[in-house]
């Protein structure tokens, strides 16, 4: 014995501590990875041995190389024993493996409750302290339950050591067992007039973080925080106070008024930058909310913006940064205060740092006005030139566009010179956003007619230079510009001064080397090009000129023919043989432009974006329904040689004199524009019109624009924007001048006693007239389009539980339960209903404990009821009266096989229900010879905690069912909601009688209280059977059955709430596997989705993602992954118990397939 | 604050403390993203940087780069603070503090930030009183003897 103690110490002589692993780690550079497994192996060992200190120097090596990322998940068990141990030293290794290395998937956390509540108990303070410590790091919502009484004794503990980390920890586990948060909030108040400044500023803390998720609830806080504001002189804490006074303004102006004044002594006073910044921060809060009431407070925007300037002039980048970014709050509510400050941010753009310059750059997008946009924009065009990486280039770029093009184009005068900014824009070098500047180019075309004459002269230039673009190492970013050039050219080509040219530079045979869907427009409007020509030359009489101009296009076309993308070749073989048969036709001196270009008439109006979702569905159109029945396959197969035949034979005779041609087109244009004006399902157009051809009247009432011809619409040579900013100035300054001779002799005018509304002598925006008279065509919208709707607030918000009123008087079933003996295998909570003998034996106790629970639940309940029943019983009322009515219609109908049957009276007997898939979600509840019962139970929408069961009764035997009678027997659960005044052994009529053959439908209401287990409720239903012998009382039994599915609702679910739901990490977790399944991913999901009320939000291959809520408000997030012959399904859930209910039922459900 | 990481200028993780649940998976894609962006950031760079819905509070103090991480609305400034302040506690504890010292009494480093912070949040303003709280732990762990012979 004593040889094994020496021989023990001696091996521990020869263990590596800490200090040798690390060094070992770094003597080993080059083979570190088999030098850790070696040690790891080691460690292995030493954990073995039942030397404590062992294990605890092993732990701590682990820790260490958790850090450098080795897995060491497997040692949480050892952890654990270390962290039980009785020494300090070993205790507090334990303690930081436990809070580096646990997590909510660690299974053996359950384990440390009792030793976690031993420590935090004993008599040393540092023994409490470092589990207070490490349970911060690794609270779980069943620990967080288990020992929130525990810490909550310690919030009053002798020493303020202990109770500021109490405090700070109550924040964790409200986060984690909210219901912790109203029993534990008044002695928390408490705190905050704690004798000790650290307890009094761990109280502030925590009270601030959980008012800036629901501030409403901490409004009646306010003049306590007030008077701590005031009192308090650490910074720490004025830093939180304000900032909880920033989330209550919002919800209370009266106290924004009030908080002006000291936060603006305080910006005044504090030399902290830190403090300064946050009340300036809080100041912008309060007056942005103030800003609707009274915008008196221009002495405090100005002094915000004030100290910001010497924030942003300071030389300390990180000041430089934050005054940017608060600058661009005040912006929002007060860009007159901030635009003052212009020259000041433009400097910013020449910043070193490049975060800082993007900063400004976002402060520059909110200053623009029609006065200085052109002075803002030519500034970034030369940091354009001068960007060194693309990055900021690009950003450069795409904020130029987003200032000019922000709402609607207001702020530009001259759409000349934004044109000629596009046209500059597309010599950058190496740009990611030719698309950009290309959508850009083609917007303002199509919108602002006015400009249409220069965008194409521009665009032929920008044709003609197109080698420059498009050299080979640029292809891809830039050379889209050139898709929105040929469009441009080819669709006003009217406006083409040389159309002839720009026809051959779109024809040469570099275009080819150019992507695919680019030649595609090329060659598509080379014809529109060429359409125009031709009328030209016809009108002119020059028909060898016109003839020469199709030999052109001849010539060139078969390049394109030729091309490799197939939307190229169709375009130009099909315009080829066109071009062909114009040939001819000219030959023979036919005219044929007007033809030609009528293939191109008409006007295209810009479509609002969201256009064509808004349409309204007409009533009474079902979109999923089938027009004609769908072929079936084999026939479709049939089908596809045929239709190749019957191509090529088409092909043939395609010689047809195309005056017929023409002629035949009119015709059905005609006939289509006919059919459209008659068809309701057709957009129709109005109030402007979608398409409409030259001649059909109609398009005149398209605002047409005046051109003001003080400003020459081309600017000779290459366009400059510099010019434009020049001209701008000069067309300005003439335009002043006109405007103060008018305003002199107004001036004369009124000089005698009148008053002058508002002329100011500085010029304001509205001053400026525009260069052209431009109105932007609007975007199109259907008529009667719906309105905007938002999108959906997020309604996976972590912190949404703790949403609580704190004023409510706390009620007994509130108390924090208080678990004197327990073992670590009941803090589990709620267990499943597995037969285990041991089990077994616990559960009479535990059942006792919850009764109570129940019953006081259940008093609490009742209170409820009787407020709620009086609404309850009438809509109940209105349900039963409709389904009366709807019975008396349907009662002639013919039973058949239970799935099927039970599918038709849903439609009929739920007319408010939403549609139901074809499968029935109806179970067999009982039958005997005269009523067969089936069932469906949903959670309810509209409240909460409530599910509706929808039972159809079906009389299968010759007699009529009368006096029908459900009594169900309630269980301290789930209860249901009978009419107000009966007692809970009453029965519940079924408002209808049955003839022989006939279903129908009826429905209660459940009130559930706790929903994360599975119940089942027994109940009767009696009814009399009356023929023609004679009546009989019967009776039938049944069990309801609601499973852990029947609570949740189909809840669609977008997938990046979805990725933040399981981010937030609140959930917890639990999997089960099933084998030998034969069935589709894609059946099994539907059968998922179906039976268990998931919807799916991502699905890639065999592995889905898929989300549902309970009507609890639990958020239930499964992984469903499809093996070979098996399937995984990993879920996540607010409570776990729910979780592992729901994955057995689902288990069962897959064990069916 | 959502976590703190402590890395060397070499990209070496030398300290974590998290103070929100996540998977040891996705705490080292965080950790390497960060030290990846972090250190590719130039001298002259302010401290502060915008990164998924976080942001993200770093400084240089020698070789290594304290790294914390805070949601929208809390203050940059007053994280920096924190920062600097931790430094000067390790500075004061182990006396002119340097990388080796955090390396190889990483432990130590870790119970002074959990004395100095606690879930997130700023336990103690007081350096003394950090550093009070931590030399009796430490006498503690020296001597457990002692401090049972109370009882009796």
């Amino acid at each position: 014995m004593a040889l094994k103690m020496v021989k023990g110490s001696i091996d521990r002589m020869f263990d590596k501590n800490l200090q040798d692993l690390v060094r070992g780690i770094r003597n080993h550079k080059e083979d570190e990875a088999k030098y850790i497994s070696q040690c790891i192996d080691e460690i292995k060992q030493e954990l073995k041995q039942d030397n404590i200190a062992v294990k605890a120097n092993a732990v701590c090596k682990l820790t260490y190389l958790q850090m450098l990322g080795y897995d060491i998940s497997w040692a949480a068990f050892n952890i654990i024993e270390v962290m039980s141990a009785s020494k300090f030293t070993f205790k507090r290794i334990g303690y930081l493996a436990a809070s580096q290395s646990f997590h909510e998937g660690t299974d053996v956390i359950m384990l440390t409750t009792n030793q976690i509540r031993k420590d935090l108990s004993s008599p040393s303070q540092y023994d409490t302290g470092v589990a207070l410590t490490g349970l911060s790091c690794f609270v779980t919502p069943d620990l967080a339950r288990d020992l929130a009484n525990d810490i909550m004794t310690l919030m009053s503990h002798t020493k303020p050591y202990i109770r500021k980390k109490a405090v700070l920890i109550m924040y964790k586990v409200f986060l984690k067992y909210p219901e912790s948060l109203r029993p534990a909030f008044p002695r928390l108040k408490e705190k905050l007039e704690d004798p000790d400044p650290g307890v009094q500023s761990a109280a502030v803390n925590v009270i601030c973080e959980l008012a800036r998720r629901n501030p409403k609830n901490y409004l009646s806080l306010a003049p306590l925080f007030f008077k701590l504001m005031t009192s308090s002189t650490n910074n720490w804490v004025l830093i939180k106070i304000i900032k909880l006074f920033g989330a209550l303004t919002p919800l209370e102006p009266r106290l924004g008024k009030k908080l002006i004044e000291p936060l603006t002594n305080l910006i005044h006073s504090t030399s902290a930058m830190s403090l300064l910044y946050e009340c300036v921060n809080t100041v912008i809060a309060v007056l942005i909310s103030l800003s609707s009431g009274m915008p008196n407070h221009s002495a405090s925007i100005q002094l915000c913006v004030q100290k910001l300037r010497i924030l942003i002039e300071d030389s300390d980048q990180n000041l430089k940064y934050l005054g940017l970014l608060a600058m661009s709050k005040i912006l929002k509510t007060h860009p007159k205060s901030v635009q003052s400050h212009k020259d000041l941010i433009l400097q910013c753009l020449d910043d070193k740092d490049e975060s800082i310059r993007l900063r400004a750059l976002d402060l520059l997008y909110g200053m623009v006005s029609k006065k200085n946009l052109m002075e803002i924009v030519k500034k970034l065009m030369t940091h354009v030139d001068k960007a060194e990486g693309t990055t900021y280039r690009d950003e450069l770029l795409t904020k130029i566009i987003d200032i000019c093009s922000q709402s609607n184009y207001q702020y530009i005068t001259n759409f000349e010179w934004y044109i000629s900014i596009l046209v500059e824009l597309t010599r950058l070098e190496g740009t990611r956003h030719g698309h950009l500047i290309a959508a850009q180019m083609l917007d303002v075309a199509i919108r602002v007619k006015a400009i249409r004459k220069f965008a194409v002269s521009q665009m032929s230039a920008l044709l003609d230079s197109a080698h420059l673009l498009a050299s080979s190492t640029q292809r891809n970013g830039i050379c889209e510009v050139l898709y929105a050039a040929a469009w441009i050219c080819g669709e006003f080509s009217e406006h083409l001064q040389e159309p002839h040219h720009t026809l051959e530079a779109m024809l040469r045979p570099k275009v080819t080397t150019l992507p695919g869907h680019i030649q595609a427009v090329y060659v598509q409007n080379v014809v529109k090009l060429y359409a125009s020509i031709l009328q030209q030359k016809e009108q002119a009489g020059e028909a060898e000129g016109a003839q020469a101009v199709t030999q052109l296009m001849v010539d060139r076309l078969p390049q394109f023919v030729q091309s490799a993308d197939l939307e190229v070749q169709e375009r130009a073989s099909c315009i080829l043989q066109l071009v062909k048969h114009i040939q001819k036709l000219q030959a023979k001196d036919v005219p044929v432009a007007e033809e030609v270009s009528a293939l191109f008439a008409g006007e295209l109006n810009p479509v609002a974006p969201k256009a064509q979702k808004k349409v309204p569905v007409p009533e009474g159109l079902d979109l999923d329904a089938w027009i004609n029945e769908p072929l079936s396959d084999s026939e479709s197969e049939d089908e596809r040689p045929r239709a190749v035949f019957h191509e090529e034979e088409q092909r043939r005779p395609k010689h047809r004199p195309s005056e017929a041609d023409e002629e035949e087109l009119a015709r059905r244009r005609e006939a289509r524009k006919q059919e459209q004006a008659n068809n309701p399902f057709y957009i129709k157009s109005s109030p402007s019109p979608q398409k409409r051809y030259q001649d059909t009247p109609g398009v005149e009432h398209i605002p047409v624009v005046q051109i003001d011809l003080s400003v020459p619409l081309k600017v000779p040579g290459l366009p400059m924007s510099d010019q434009y900013v020049k001209l701008e100035e000069e067309r300005r300054h003439r335009q002043k001048l006109e405007k103060d001779k008018r305003r002199k002799k107004r001036k004369e005018k009124e000089k005698k006693g009148k008053r002058r509304h508002s002329s100011l002598p500085t010029e304001s925006d509205e001053d400026i007239a525009p260069a052209q008279q431009v109105d932007i065509v609007t975007e199109e919208m259907p008529e009667n389009a719906l309105p905007s709707d938002e999108d959906d607030k997020d309604p996976n918000d972590p912190y949404r539980a703790l949403d609580i009123d704190l004023d409510k008087p706390l009620a007994d079933s509130e108390k924090l339960p208080i678990q004197k003996h327990r073992n670590a295998e009941t803090s589990k909570s709620p267990e499943k209903d597995v037969p285990v003998v041991e089990k077994k034996r616990k559960k009479p106790k535990k059942k006792e404990k919850k009764h109570k629970e129940k019953e006081r639940d259940k008093e609490k309940k009742k209170e409820k009821e009787k407020k709620k029943s009086p609404k309850h019983k009438k809509k109940k009322h209105r349900k039963e009266k409709e389904e009366r009515t709807k019975g008396k219609k349907k009662s002639k109908k013919q039973p058949s096989g239970s799935e099927e049957a039970a599918g038709k009276p849903v439609q009929n007997g739920a007319p408010e229900e939403e549609q139901l898939p074809p499968e029935s979600s109806y179970s067999l509840l009982a039958e005997n010879s005269y009523v067969k019962m089936t069932c469906d139970i949903r959670g309810s929408l509209q409240e909460d905690s409530q599910v509706t069961v929808s039972i159809v009764l079906e009389n299968r035997s010759s007699s009529i069912l009368k006096g029908m009678e459900l009594s169900v027997l309630d269980s301290l659960n789930a209860r249901m909601a009978r009419p107000q005044g009966s007692s809970v052994h009453d029965g519940v009529p079924v408002p209808f009688q049955l003839p022989p053959g006939v279903s129908n439908e009826a429905q209660y209401v459940f009130t559930i209280q706790s929903i994360v287990m599975a119940q089942k409720l027994k109940g009767t239903l009696s009814f009399i059977a009356k023929n023609d012998e004679g009546a009989t009382h019967e009776k039938l039994d049944f069990r309801l059955h609601f499973s852990c599915s029947s609570y949740l609702i189909t809840t669609p679910c977008y997938s990046d709430a979805f990725a933040k739901l399981l981010e937030s990490g609140d959930l917890s977790m639990s999997s089960i596997k099933v084998d030998g399944i034969q069935m589709s991913f894609q059946n099994l999901l539907a059968k998922i989705c179906f039976h268990h009320h998931f919807s799916v939000v991502e699905r890639v291959d065999s592995c889905a993602s898929m989300y549902s809520r309970s009507i609890q408000g639990h958020h239930v997030c499964l992984l469903v992954k499809k093996g070979e012959n098996s399937v995984s399904v990993d879920g996540k859930c607010s409570d776990s118990t729910l979780l592992s209910n729901l994955l057995e039922e689902m288990k069962a459900t897959l064990a069916k397939c | 604050m959502q976590f703190m990481l402590l890395f060397s200028r070499q990209g070496k993780l030398r300290l974590q403390k998290w103070y929100v649940p996540l998977s040891d998976k996705e705490k080292k894609k965080i950790t390497r993203e960060l030290v990846q962006t972090v250190l590719a950031r130039k001298p002259k760079m302010c401290s502060f940087l915008e990164w998924r819905d976080l942001k993200i509070v770093y400084k240089r103090y020698a070789s290594l780069y304290f790294c914390c991480a805070i949601e929208d609305q809390d203050n940059e400034l007053i994280t920096l603070e924190i920062i600097h302040r931790y430094v000067e506690l390790l500075d004061k504890y182990f006396g002119s503090v340097c990388e080796l010292d955090i390396i190889f009494n990483f432990e130590k480093a870790y119970f002074i930030l959990d004395e100095f912070l606690l879930g997130g949040e700023v336990q103690e303003t007081s350096k003394k009183n950090v550093l009070k709280a931590i030399e009796q732990a430490d006498l503690l762990q020296e001597s457990p003897k002692k401090t049972l012979s109370p009882i009796f």
